[in-house]
């Protein structure tokens, strides 16, 4: 059996491990989950709750942050 | 730098129940560099900066989240909704803001209704404002300056309407003071002049037409020396607010001389 599977992050397909939660996501990409914003299948997953979520095949992930804007 | 005026004083003022000091709101974007961003913020006296939101860079070739360059505990980041074109879009980018980093409930919603002008959907600003509004937030709507769509962006629970100067990032001033002025008069809620503002004069006449502040970018943003411009829009946002409260003398056709007509020679 694969032990990856395909979800797509900030609109690019990427391969994560089978199993992985949202944070564990976030550890990979080496984003620090205290400045990112989790949107997963366009629900909000709060900071506390990232543990909790685990990723599925096809799920839609976007990463966002606060940038310069006016 | 201390004030200039000590003959009147300036009541602070209050948006969804936040109080602020300086009337002089300021973007984070365009600058060339954040050294240069941070010190313009800071010359600039604005307690409220506002913020946009984006998709993290997962290769890292862009900068890093303003998080890194802006203490959230110095400023009070305003989020906003910049870019998104339906109400839709908005609404989802003001919830993500609001989990950004948990700072507070309020968003400066723009929903842009043609690319070109970058003017306003007002529909879709309504649409999104009553949404955000019933939802618990401080909505600060950025919109034209059209009286009744102001009034509608009120009575859609908004805690400031904020009626642009011109066309974001445009410079060109403020092209109609009648219309911002009517809606300063007619508004309960704070108005705030969002966009348009190209040097310190237009800061200074928009102030004086009573509104509320001022928020602006690119005019910092752009200048040649975004830091002494700054300096120069703190002075000019506090002249015009002083100037309004003084109350300007009235405009005549006619000249009136200043010195006496009597005692002249014969």
């Amino acid at each position: 059996m694969n032990d990856t599977i395909d979800v797509t992050v900030n609109g690019e397909r990427r391969a994560v491990a089978r199993g992985a939660t949202l944070l564990e996501l976030l550890r990979t990409l080496e984003l620090d989950p205290r400045v990112v914003v989790v949107e997963h299948n366009r629900a909000i997953v709060r900071r506390p709750k990232l543990g909790d979520v685990t990723v599925a095949p096809g799920d839609a992930i976007e990463l966002v942050h606060f940038v310069g804007g006016g | 730098m201390t004030a200039a005026v000590e003959t009147i004083r300036d009541a602070p003022f209050t948006i969804g129940g936040r109080t602020f000091h300086s009337r002089l709101m300021v973007g984070t974007g365009k600058y060339r560099d954040n050294e240069t961003m941070v010190r313009a913020i800071e010359v600039s006296g604005a307690e409220i900066v506002t913020v946009a939101v984006r998709r993290v860079d997962l290769d890292r070739t862009r900068e890093a989240g303003i998080l890194y360059h802006l203490d959230p505990k110095k400023y009070f980041l305003l989020a906003n909704t910049a870019g998104c074109h339906t109400a839709e879009d908005a609404v989802r980018y003001a919830r993500l803001a609001r989990e950004g980093g948990g700072f507070n409930e309020f968003i400066k919603l723009e929903v842009i209704g043609d690319q070109e002008t970058l003017l306003p959907d007002v529909q879709g600003l309504l649409a999104a404002a009553r949404t955000l509004a019933k939802d618990g937030f401080q909505v600060l709507a950025y919109t034209n300056e059209d009286l009744v769509t102001a009034l509608r962006l009120e009575d859609a629970g908004c805690a400031a309407v904020m009626p642009l100067a011109s066309p974001i990032g445009s410079g060109l001033g403020l092209l109609n003071p009648y219309g911002v002025r009517t809606i300063k008069h007619r508004l309960k809620v704070p108005v705030v002049v969002d966009a348009g503002v190209g040097t310190a004069s237009d800061a200074c006449v928009t102030m004086e037409q009573g509104v509320d502040g001022i928020l602006m970018n690119t005019a910092l943003a752009a200048a040649r020396d975004p830091v002494a411009m700054a300096h120069a829009m703190r002075l000019a946002v506090e002249a015009g607010r002083v100037a309004y409260l003084a109350g300007r003398m009235p405009k005549r056709e006619v000249a009136v001389p200043s010195s006496p007509l009597e005692g002249m020679l014969d």
